[in-house]
């Protein structure tokens, strides 16, 4: 059940969990297949030859669609999921807690507010929101209010030292809070332009090309290892702050820079993709089952967001064709019974 | 003298419980902390396991500043237990054990030849082996202290400190426990500091006693020279009867008790 191989040479060594290998490796499967379903459906239906060729030969008809359409879309999902499953695994492990997701960082509600923000006054200025704001500056502006939004979250959780508990409580009235300054702003604004925000805070990957994949791809390549790095002291950090101590692990910084590459990688997902709600709270738990680990496995959390982004994409995008929902909106039909599912059980 | 407390202040916040307290510790030696509830004791034993840091004073670890030794370094010397500690739901016995090489391992090095035989001697020492796969939850509490001495013992320190490792088992389950930190000491030659309430326990299995009373040390020294019947008055207000223990000759404290038992033993002669 929780065989795990030692893995030894000169002086280096690791364990290696045999199902947490295998489940990782069953992901990636899933994922490139996926990926491969994602590719051919849609408005034009392919079959896997025309993708191919789509893919490498320029002058294809395909061409403009699966490189400029569904493959930097499918790839946004994917890197977005993955951040925020990871961001999810992270948050859960220092909150002891199962139900603690970034949402209670402060990073996704503080991104809705500055988007929703920035679009209706950008609206009641320029009268309409300009192409321009969309693709540069709406992902700059969530990324700036996600992080001040975790930055007033845990400028209000700290006293001493941070709490897990107190963390989540805190994260909890911050994100009400801001929530509600949210649809204040939305009530106000212009109903065009509120239309487009409602969008954007439900979590979308409509229309995301090279220029959301590029900059989140190269955000999660810093991110990811230094999240792995940081495992190590994150097991530690799951026992109470004396044991930590007694162990050699300086609880504050060790616990500052988890929060802190937890903040940043759902900062960067909800900057390329809005907002995408139950991700970051599912897939830990999920691949905290599949393994029969203790504790949420980072890795194998990160590639579990990635296929259940991808799959609510693929439904988002072909359920209801010609008409293309926000993947949130999927994520949140899906989620909302497993939330409750959790409650139920952690009752019991 | 491998951990000395020299004139430290120690407290949270403006709530300060020791002030200007002098202890040291002997290699080799198995030192009691006694006290009455809120003497202190626990802050002081947090303080010398570097888990509180002193508001004045310091703390030295082989006569170097504890805090100026990195924390990393201090765990391969130093072990502690803290009172009631708090383990992740769903952890077996041998990850929790596992979990006390930290201060061992880097991300290249996790699970070396080392560290599995560090577990497994620690696992056979406190007879806990053969429950390794069993989750933490599902054991006794005197087990589950034990699963928590074994992690203690897995770091291979030559110091352990434990803040009350006895509470919530039964008498039994108690000396097994103290059993076991005298087997440590005599086998191998480790360094133990501990907090116990048991006044009889702590007489039969400890080298030194230190007894303290709000915040201060009132005597130190081996359990007959402490364990007196006018120290009892004065460090725990307690009347008591201190004869030798018919088992190990060390002090036994027998309480006296309140009027209830001078009334009935009273109203016993009246009637004969």
């Amino acid at each position: 059940m929780t065989t795990t191989l030692p893995l030894r040479t000169r002086g280096l060594s690791w364990r290696v969990r045999v199902r947490g290998v295998a489940v990782a490796l069953i992901g990636l499967l899933l994922l490139a297949l996926l990926m491969a379903l994602n590719m051919r459906l849609g408005d034009i239906q392919m079959s896997l030859a025309e993708v191919v060729s789509g893919a490498f030969d320029v002058h294809s008809p395909a061409h403009f669609v699966i490189m400029e359409l569904r493959l930097p879309r499918a790839l946004t999902g994917a890197l977005v999921g993955a951040a925020l499953a990871l961001s999810g695994a992270i948050i859960q492990s220092i909150a002891r807690n199962p139900l603690a997701s970034p949402e209670i960082l402060g990073v996704t509600t503080g991104a809705s507010v500055t988007v929703v923000a920035g679009v209706v006054a950008s609206g009641s200025v320029t009268g309409g929101t300009s192409g321009l704001l969309t693709s540069l500056g709406i992902p700059a502006l969530a990324l700036v209010g996600g992080l001040i939004g975790a930055a007033v979250v845990y400028g209000l959780a700290w006293r001493r030292g941070l709490d897990g508990y107190r963390l989540v409580l805190v994260g909890i009235g911050v994100s009400a809070v801001f929530t509600n300054v949210k649809f204040w702003l939305l009530t106000i604004g212009d109903v065009t332009d509120t239309g487009r925000a409602m969008v954007w805070i439900t979590g979308s990957l409509n229309s995301r090309g090279w220029e959301h994949v590029t900059p989140t791809a190269l955000a999660l390549a810093v991110l990811v290892p230094l999240a792995l790095l940081g495992t190590r002291s994150l097991d530690a950090l799951r026992f109470g702050d004396d044991t930590v101590t007694a162990l050699g692990v300086r609880v504050n910084p060790a616990r500052a820079l988890m929060i802190l590459s937890a903040v940043l990688l759902s900062a960067v997902a909800t900057a390329a993709a809005g907002p995408i709600a139950f991700v970051a709270l599912a897939s830990p738990q999920i691949a905290l089952r599949l393994t029969r680990s203790a504790h949420p496995p980072l890795l194998c959390s990160a590639i579990i967001g990635a296929v259940l982004t991808t799959a609510a994409d693929l439904v988002a995008r072909t359920a209801f064709s010609p008409i293309e929902l926000p993947v949130g909106i999927v994520t949140a039909v899906l989620g909302a019974p497993y939330l409750i599912h959790l409650i139920w059980r952690s009752r019991k | 003298m491998r951990l000395q407390a020299a004139a430290v202040k120690l407290g949270y916040g403006d709530n300060v419980i020791v002030d200007g307290l002098d202890l040291g510790i002997e290699a080799g030696t198995v030192t009691t902390i006694i006290g009455p509830n809120g003497c202190g004791k626990s802050t002081l034993l947090r303080a010398l396991g570097r888990l509180l840091k002193p508001q004045g004073g310091e703390v030295l670890l082989d006569g170097k500043r504890i805090d100026r030794i990195p924390t990393r370094e201090v765990a391969k010397i130093l072990g502690v237990l803290p009172q009631a500690p708090v383990a992740p739901e769903g952890l077996t016995v041998a990850d929790l054990v596992g979990r006390g090489r930290h201060p061992h391992q880097t991300w290249y090095r996790q699970w070396s030849s080392d560290d599995e035989g560090a577990v497994a001697a620690a696992l056979a020492m406190t007879g806990l082996a053969d429950l390794a796969e069993r989750p933490l939850d599902e054991l006794s509490g005197g087990q589950r202290q034990r699963a928590w001495i074994s992690m203690a013992l897995a770091q291979g320190t030559d110091l352990l400190l434990l803040d009350e490792p006895t509470t919530f088992l039964d008498l039994a389950h108690q000396v097994e426990v103290l059993e076991l930190v005298r087997h440590l000491h005599q086998e191998a030659g480790r360094t133990v500091v501990m907090v116990l309430h048991d006044l009889n326990l702590a007489a039969r299995y400890a080298d030194r006693l230190v007894a303290m009373r709000a915040g201060r040390v009132i005597a130190s020294g081996t359990p007959h020279e402490v364990l007196t019947e006018e120290l009892l008055r004065e460090v725990f207000e307690l009347d008591a009867k201190v004869i030798p223990d018919p088992v190990a000759g060390t002090p036994l404290v027998v309480p006296i008790g309140r009027p209830h038992h001078a009334h009935s033993a009273a109203s016993a002669s009246e009637i004969s």
